[in-house]
């Protein structure tokens, strides 16, 4: 083929071949559609709309016994940040909402920074096993990765409480007179997202790790680097994207959870999943659930813009 | 013959990185040992779930005699049959649209919306559908009932039953199909009978994944799910915050077992077909 044909494959067709070809390339996309319609009808119907309808309800008047009065406010943001004073309508402060944003945020960061010290070196020890073994090393990883997520959490609750695992050891050994104070603390909360999302990290890690070529490393020990500097600029330099990639996901799940801390944090550190909850359960204030939602969704959105915007850079695939 | 000589007896020294191995080992622990405690307690003959007895299977017993339960089971597997079936048809659809054809334009929005369920917290997906339905309930005067929670979880299984279908669809050779063209089969016949067999192997890879996916799911379902519509999920967290009976640890080990059963199938089909690939 000429680099004239290359670059325009219709150049030598006569012309009823390029028009039989235009009709078919323009079937070909129709049946694509045609496809793919089911898919976006479905998700665009009932995953789309329904988040439409949470940022309207969000600038709505709350109704007594749930639900929303069709009047256009913004007070479900205001009342994110300050409280309304009763007698003159003045606006005070009120940083409750925020620290749950905050504790979140940094629950969320928390986890992420261990999780990587975690899994990194994980994700390395299992990328550098002959490969017979790499299957069954990714396959450990994975089960819990598959598991259920309430049942896990539950069963740490069962090592860390009271009259758990841990602290019936400690007595038994005479190491502790009373129980140590593990469940329902920050701690608790901060163990139990480490646990429930490492698998998040070491996958893509391990994903990127695992086409590392290795005669760079024997290059840099050729070069008189030892071995924390190879690690340091050969291996993790490479890993990056996958890196990227694991403290995305461990953030955007961390930052929305609900089961963690109402069975480890016992309810009373609250976390945006259990606030959002809450307005749509037992406080029957949907507009504000809607608007806590909205800013945790944008909080979201923006960590994925920086993904997108960092791999991107990078020249890595933006998806896939 | 020398490089390879060269390469094994270098490649432990140059790949080593001290303490990495016992970090994978605490990882390991770390996610294996509470579930490991869970399993074990549930075989225990006394109420303790810290204390051990002896072995015994009465808390099995006493779960699968249990009608609340049973009952519980019977709407999680209805949910979750449901959700897979559709959501498999729907992403196989999807991904022989989005593989082996020249990108056109709106693909990637096309793509963007179907893996939108992965992307938006759970908990927003879940209020957001309780708004909705409620919504249809006020202003259309129209409801799914029962449906409700199947048409939720169609939504979020669609972009797990997707990936291993895309993925497989994206290894599959094409000659076997241009053979049946050049043998004048009719593009439907050829989709019967080369290209679903074929990729029969992605679609129950990613039909499994929906199915734990559905199974497993707590925070959409409780938000979206009717009163009196108590699937697994949810009867073992009201069980849990009851206080703690060896009878949940019983039905937990259960419904790990199940996931369990469905990841190693999917392990194994994985395999099998990268052995011939």
């Amino acid at each position: 083929m000429t680099a004239d044909a290359l670059s325009n494959p219709k150049a030598g067709l006569a012309p009823e071949e390029a028009i039989d070809e235009i009709s078919a390339e323009k079937r070909r996309v129709r049946r694509c559609w045609q496809l793919l319609s089911p898919a976006l009808i479905t998700i665009g119907v009932f995953g789309c709309l329904p988040l439409v309808i949470a940022l309207i309800y969000s600038f709505l008047e709350p109704a007594t016994y749930g639900g929303v009065v069709w009047n256009f406010s913004t007070d479900a943001y205001v009342q994110l940040l300050f409280d309304r004073d009763i007698f003159d309508d003045s606006l005070i402060f009120n940083p409750a909402y925020l620290e749950i944003f905050s504790r979140s945020f940094l629950l969320a960061l928390f986890t992420m920074a261990v999780s990587l010290l975690i899994g990194f070196p994980t994700a390395y020890y299992m990328a550098t096993r002959p490969p017979s073994q790499r299957d069954l090393w990714v396959f450990l990883i994975t089960i819990p990765f598959w598991t259920n997520l309430l049942i896990r959490t539950f069963s740490m609750q069962l090592i860390i409480r009271d009259e758990g695992l841990i602290n019936v050891l400690l007595m038994d050994w005479g190491l502790i007179e009373k129980p140590l104070e593990l469940i329902y603390t920050d701690f608790a909360v901060a163990l139990g997202l480490l646990y429930s999302y490492l698998p998040f990290m070491v996958l893509p890690i391990y994903a990127a790790l695992e086409r590392v070529d290795f005669r760079l490393v024997e290059a840099g020990f050729d070069l008189y680097a030892n071995r924390f500097k190879v690690l340091k600029r050969i291996i993790v330099p490479l890993a990056m994207p996958g890196i990227i990639a694991g403290c995305i996901l461990v953030l955007i799940p961390a930052l929305g959870a609900y089961i963690t801390p109402v069975l480890l944090g016992g309810g009373k550190e609250l976390m945006i999943g259990n606030l959002i909850a809450q307005q749509f359960g037992s406080s029957r204030n949907w507009p504000l659930g809607s608007a806590a939602a909205m800013v945790l969704l944008a909080m979201v959105l923006l960590a994925l813009v920086i993904y997108v915007k960092v791999t991107g850079r990078r020249g890595g695939p933006a998806h896939g | 013959m020398a490089e390879q000589v060269l390469k094994a007896g270098k490649a432990l020294d140059l790949k080593y990185q001290p303490g990495f191995n016992i970090v994978t080992f605490a990882c390991l622990v770390m996610l294996y040992a509470p579930i490991a405690v869970l399993v074990f307690f549930s075989f225990n003959a006394n109420r303790s779930v810290t204390l051990w007895t002896e072995f015994s299977l009465d808390w099995y017993a006493s779960a699968l005699a249990n009608e609340n339960i049973r009952g519980a089971a019977w709407v999680s597997l209805e949910v979750a049959l449901f959700a897979t079936v559709c959501s498999t048809m729907i992403a196989t659809a999807a991904a022989l649209a989005t593989t082996r054809t020249r990108p056109f334009s709106g693909i990637t929005a096309a793509y963007m919306t179907i893996n939108l369920p992965l992307m938006v917290p759970e908990i927003v997906t879940g209020i957001a559908t309780l708004a909705f339905f409620a919504l249809m309930g006020n202003v259309l005067g129209f409801t799914f009932g029962e449906a409700n929670l199947m048409i939720a979880h169609t939504v979020f299984c669609i972009p797990f039953a997707y990936l291993p279908i895309r993925a497989r669809l994206e290894n599959m050779d094409l000659t076997l199909e241009q053979a049946a063209a050049d043998l004048y089969a009719t593009p439907w016949r050829i989709f019967r009978r080369v290209t679903l067999p074929l990729l029969m192997p992605g679609i129950i890879a990613g039909a499994m994944l929906a199915f734990i996916v559905s199974l497993d799911d707590l925070i959409i379902t409780i938000l979206v799910a009717r009163p009196g519509q108590t699937t697994l999920p949810i009867f073992i967290l009201g069980q849990i915050r009851r206080g703690v009976t060896p009878e949940v640890n019983a039905v937990s080990t259960i419904l790990l077992g199940v996931s369990v059963l469905f990841v190693t199938l999917f392990f194994l089909i994985r395999r099998h077909d990268k052995g011939r690939g």
